[in-house]
């Protein structure tokens, strides 16, 4: 036991959390200004301490590997623990930096985001209350704990979508939000349950170990009687269902853009950085079980691969500065389930890692675009803002370039490697899914780069489109904004470069990844891998980075060379465009099958369970039973004397019978 | 001729106590009939009382006898008395007038 290591930890989730409390319950008192200094104070705590504990763990070398301690432990049922506690290791630790980074930043740009919302107070409960559940999650050394965190993060997700709870559209995604992470979290819990059952404990430790040691071998499932099914590649589905609704994988995405209705810090903290990266942590985390089962791991790389891909198309049609981000996010959320997906868990991570940084950074700088358009979102009527706001003009530049995975940006760094991966996979064992992973992420590079620039050239470049008022106000927001926008800006240029190295080849995540047993793809890559220099310039000489230069070209020749080719092409290619610009109609599905399917079993059980059986049965049914049968009982109450004697007097015969009956049958039969 | 033993003696107790429930089941008239009908089922448990105790010899049955007859004046004291405030009230001491006893 450490002392010193056990109060830094506690530190870190509970800083924010009594942040949150006191901003929430006592918003009234501490007003304006003391709920935002509380908040930013406990998550500022939480950052520092998190940095400390990754100097005294990793820089220090203190406690070697992983260090693990329980906290509180709740309860123990039938040698299964419940408990609160902590495992720190690399994994734990990177995701600790990134969300306290990302969460203090995006605190500090909402003083200036918020400034005139009546509801500030509670926004600032809400995002502090979201970095301590965050912080559970990661630093959870149990099903539990990550399961209390996983729902805690989505709660207050669908709270801060639906914060400005008197617009109808709000209500409506954070509805959807919730709903859809339902689906997931069905799923997810399933699989906790399985884990459960195959391994018998909740606790990282011992499920792994359980892994490790040939537990899940042989061991089979059947849910439709007479087809067994692998028991560890039922249990890593069902966890990758919990992933897919939380990190909005195709087909549960269709949360993530309306989420976009919330306002734009949390689209950053929750819906770009942090929480939507749950899933991929959560399967990198159960790497030792994802190893254990190709089929999982098959079923991951082409949900990304499909996710990666498509969602990026979906990008190159939207209006909306927000949602063409939001589909960047689940494009590059793709991105990250493709590597998980090939076993390259660690570039997941390390692509997690950075794209927190620079999506947190696009979003925010969307969200100053935002404030000072005077909160219009639509990028038909920007144009022309790097004369007005130089700072997140730059920033938004750095952001989209190190999305695109231009060289020397970080995002060049992670998203190279994970397409180097598909491609080592599909030459590998060249099968089909690994083959069309590959080519849908060297495609999803050339969109990502279309679908950028054409926002960055839309609202940076070209012509002014917005109104005159709009115009004559327009100038570069204050410094609790831009000042977050250059602190995410310098992460999203360097990160990759400096952490390359040894977190995917130098083995900085030791144990906590595991690499598959049969065919390790990190490994591979690490062969030919000599130094940053060396891997950027080999980048630069790789198709991606010419599909990204030929989508920032794309770009430029459609929006700012000849503006007017883009209605010629989408009317060229209605049915494409209509396609893209209906989400390929997944919403209506969901709307129109499941939604109104739910709604008609609603209606059934209403009408017929509880009208009929409940209401008109059961309740009333009962009632009407004891009338009638009392309307029959009142007869006999006749009021006349004689009517009641003769019962008394057949009451007298009738019980005496039943008692005198033994003696007269012992007569009858001798006794 | 037989003579005269104990099973005589119960069936009259049985016949006159027959006769009284039937009186109070089937008079729908007078009340004085009934209370009249209910002196007559104590007398018959009398007899009862009597033969058993004149055949088996012991005396405690006809002790019995003394307390029924005594409870039996009472009764009809408090009936009569009762009867009287009825008739006070209602001007008919007719059974079949008598419905009131429901809620």
């Amino acid at each position: 036991m450490d002392n010193y290591l056990n109060n830094l930890l506690l530190a870190i989730p509970l800083a924010p959390l009594g942040g949150a409390v006191l901003a929430g319950l006592f918003g009234k008192y501490i007003k304006r200004a003391g709920s935002h200094w509380v908040t930013i104070l406990g998550v500022a705590v939480s950052f520092v301490c998190a940095v400390l504990v990754f100097k005294y763990l990793v820089l220090e070398g203190k406690h070697g590997d992983k260090y693990e301690t329980t906290v509180y432990q709740w309860l123990v049922s039938d040698g299964i623990r419940f408990q609160v506690g902590f495992l720190i290791d690399r994994l734990t630790m990177v995701m600790m930096l990134v969300v306290t980074f990302v969460s203090l930043m995006v605190h500090i740009y909402t003083i200036g985001y918020m400034k005139d919302d009546p509801g500030y107070q509670r926004f600032f409960s809400y995002i502090a209350l979201f970095t301590f559940s965050m912080l559970m999650l990661v630093m959870s050394n149990n099903f539990m704990q990550l399961f209390f965190g996983w729902e805690a993060v989505g709660l207050v997700s669908y709270l801060l979508i639906g914060f400005w709870f008197k617009k109808e559209t709000a209500i409506f995604a954070n509805l959807k939000a919730f709903l859809v992470n339902r689906v997931g979290d069905f799923g997810f819990i399933l699989g906790i349950a399985a884990v459960l059952l195959y391994a018998g404990s909740m606790d990282y430790n011992e499920v792994f170990a359980f892994a490790a040691n040939k537990g899940f071998d042989n061991k089979t499932i059947e849910i439709i009687p007479g087809t067994p099914w692998s028991a560890i590649t039922v249990i890593c589905i069902l966890l990758f269902i919990g992933a897919m609704g939380k990190s909005a994988q195709v087909p549960l995405h269709v949360w993530l853009p309306d989420s976009m209705e919330g306002p734009t810090p949390i689209s950053a903290l929750i819906h770009a950085a942090t929480m939507v990266t749950a899933g991929i942590f959560m399967v990198a985390r159960m790497s030792p079980l994802y190893i254990e089962s190709e089929v999982a791991l098959m079923v991951v790389l082409s949900v990304g691969a499909i996710t990666a891909l498509f969602m990026g198309l979906l990008g190159l049609v939207q209006n909306d500065i927000k949602r063409v981000v939001a589909y960047s996010t689940l494009s590059q959320l793709g991105y990250m389930t493709v590597a998980l997906g090939t076993g390259a868990f660690a570039a997941g991570i390390f692509h997690l890692m950075t794209h927190a940084f620079f999506k947190a950074l696009l979003f925010l700088a969307a969200g100053s675009v935002i404030i000072a358009m005077h909160h219009e979102q639509d990028m038909r009527k920007m144009g022309n803002l790097k004369k007005y706001m130089p700072i997140t003009y730059i920033t938004s530049l750095v952001g989209s370039l190190a999305l695109i995975g231009f060289p020397f940006f970080s995002g060049f760094y992670s998203k190279d490697v994970i397409i180097e991966a598909t491609h080592h996979l599909a030459q590998h064992n060249g099968t089909l899914v690994a083959k069309l992973a590959y080519y849908s992420v060297l495609g999803g590079v050339f969109i990502t780069a279309l679908y950028s620039f054409r926002m960055f050239f839309m609202v940076f470049h070209g012509t002014e489109r917005m109104d005159e008022h709009t115009r004559s106000h327009l100038r570069e927001t204050p410094w609790v904004v831009t000042g977050p926008l250059i602190l995410l800006a310098i992460p999203s240029v360097f990160i990759g470069a400096m952490v390359i190295h040894p977190m995917l080849f130098g083995g900085f995540f030791g144990g906590a990844i595991k690499a598959p047993a049969g065919y390790d793809v990190l490994a591979d890559i690490g062969k030919s891998y000599h130094g940053v220099f060396g891997f950027t310039l080999h980048g630069m000489l790789q198709p991606p980075f010419f599909l990204a230069l030929a989508g920032i070209a794309t770009a430029w020749y459609f929006i700012l060379k000849r503006p007017d080719l883009g209605a010629a092409v989408r009317t060229r290619f209605r049915a494409l465009a209509g396609l893209l610009e209906q989400k390929y109609y997944f919403d209506h599905l969901y709307q129109y099958v499941f939604a109104a399917g739910g709604r008609l079993i609603g209606r059934f059980f209403w009408r017929v369970g509880d009208v009929r059986l409940i209401d008109g049965a059961m309740v009333n049914g009962s009632a009407r039973v004891v009338a009638w049968f009392s309307g029959l009982v009142r007869r006999f109450q006749s009021g006349y004397l004689f009517h009641y004697a003769i019962a008394i007097i057949l009451g007298l015969l009738g019980m005496l019978t039943w008692l005198v009956w033994p003696l007269i049958k012992g007569v009858v039969h001798g006794v | 001729m037989t003579e005269i033993g104990l099973n005589h003696f119960l069936f009259l107790a049985a016949v006159l106590f027959c006769i009284s429930v039937a009186g109070i089941f089937i008079n729908r008239k007078n009340l004085i009939v009934l209370l009249m009908c209910i002196e007559l089922m104590l007398l018959a448990v009398n007899l009862n009382f009597i033969a058993f105790s004149y055949y088996s010899a012991t005396l405690s049955g006809q002790v019995f006898v003394f307390f029924i007859l005594t409870v039996a004046a009472a009764e009809a004291a408090i009936g009569l008395a009762i009867l009287v405030t009825l008739y006070r009230n209602r001007r008919t001491i007719n059974v079949s007038d008598l419905d009131e006893m429901k809620g």
